[in-house]
């Protein structure tokens, strides 16, 4: 996969993608989970369709069965996607990822601790 | 440290895309310096500005245009844009007769290199289902209401195949520059949502 970048190109009169449209990212950890799977993909890990796949199977979850109200989390559909293809393949555990949050939690205790 | 049973609920989606970043990374699966090209990309360069300037080529270049139909992918490439979700790339085009619209109603596929990212309404559940069935509502919901006599089409997008929908020219366009054309190109005419406005009105 290439993912070109013909930025040279777009100054002057043609917008940036912000101007028409909204953000891109609403939060920093959904653009780097979108990156994520870019990468992965772009390294061989997947296919596009089988990761398409696994999330739209993810979505249709969420629009089946979601507490009354919550606003549609396609980035976070988009994270799980990720997370259950990387286990399907035992490329990462869930146990593993679930393993390092808990050790970046422990992180700011731990990490001037002398003995 | 007390016992806790942690699961993946346990964290937020943040905290669990930084662990999964650190151990893709420590793996070397994936490089942190990619990582952020392809964000930073996806931010800053890939947008609907891209597929604008396919349009507005279109416009000016006959031969071009016919291109486009035959082949959107090949005609996207011929100027730079090129990448994932751009696999198949079949461009639709409206007449006074046929407006084209489209959708992805299993879950949000997109012409990326031409667009960048999809818009929320977009993503949003309640567009992938009505699009289908009540096309013509939802687009006066939008604003764009059509005459008895155009015939809607709905695409739906796969994993395989994306659209682009190459609006009509307006009218009262012909002094205009390719450049300037393209500026009038917005993203939810290349979604089929909207039509391109004459300058000025």
């Amino acid at each position: 996969m290439t993912v070109e970048a013909p930025a040279a190109e777009l100054q002057g009169t043609l917008a940036p993608p912000r101007a028409n449209g909204e953000l891109v990212f609403a939060e920093p950890w959904e653009g780097r989970a979108f990156g994520l799977a870019l990468a992965l993909h772009a390294g061989g890990a997947f296919t596009w369709t089988e990761f398409s796949t696994t999330l739209g199977a993810r979505i249709a979850a969420w629009e089946r069965d979601h507490p009354p109200g919550e606003a549609y989390p396609y980035y976070r559909c988009w994270l799980e996607a990720l997370e259950g293809l990387l286990d399907e393949r035992g490329i990462v555990d869930r146990e593993q990822t679930v393993d390092r949050a808990v050790h970046h939690r422990e992180r700011p205790a731990g990490h001037d601790h002398t003995h | 440290m007390a016992t806790e049973t942690h699961t993946e609920e346990t964290f937020s989606p943040a905290e669990r895309t930084e662990a999964l970043e650190d151990i893709l990374t420590e793996r070397g699966l994936v490089d942190p310096k990619v990582l952020a090209g392809l964000i930073r990309n996806f931010e800053e360069n890939v947008g609907p500005m891209n597929g604008a300037k396919v349009v507005a080529h279109a416009w000016v270049d006959p031969e071009y245009r016919a291109r486009l139909l035959a082949d959107g992918r090949a005609a996207a490439e011929e100027l730079g844009f090129k990448g994932a979700q751009g696999e198949a790339i079949i461009a639709l085009e409206n007449t006074d007769t046929v407006h084209n619209v489209v959708v992805c109603t299993l879950c949000s596929c997109y012409p990326w290199p031409l667009l960048g990212l999809p818009p929320s309404w977009y993503k949003d559940p309640a567009y992938r289902a009505r699009a289908v069935r009540e096309p013509r509502r939802v687009l006066a919901e939008f604003g764009l209401e059509l005459g008895e006599g155009v015939e809607v089409k709905v695409w739906d997008s796969t994993a395989e195949v994306r659209y682009l929908v190459l609006p009509q020219r307006p009218a009262g366009t012909e002094s205009l520059s390719e450049e300037e054309l393209a500026a009038l190109v917005t993203r939810d005419a290349m979604v089929g949502i909207a039509t391109v406005p004459a300058p000025g009105s």
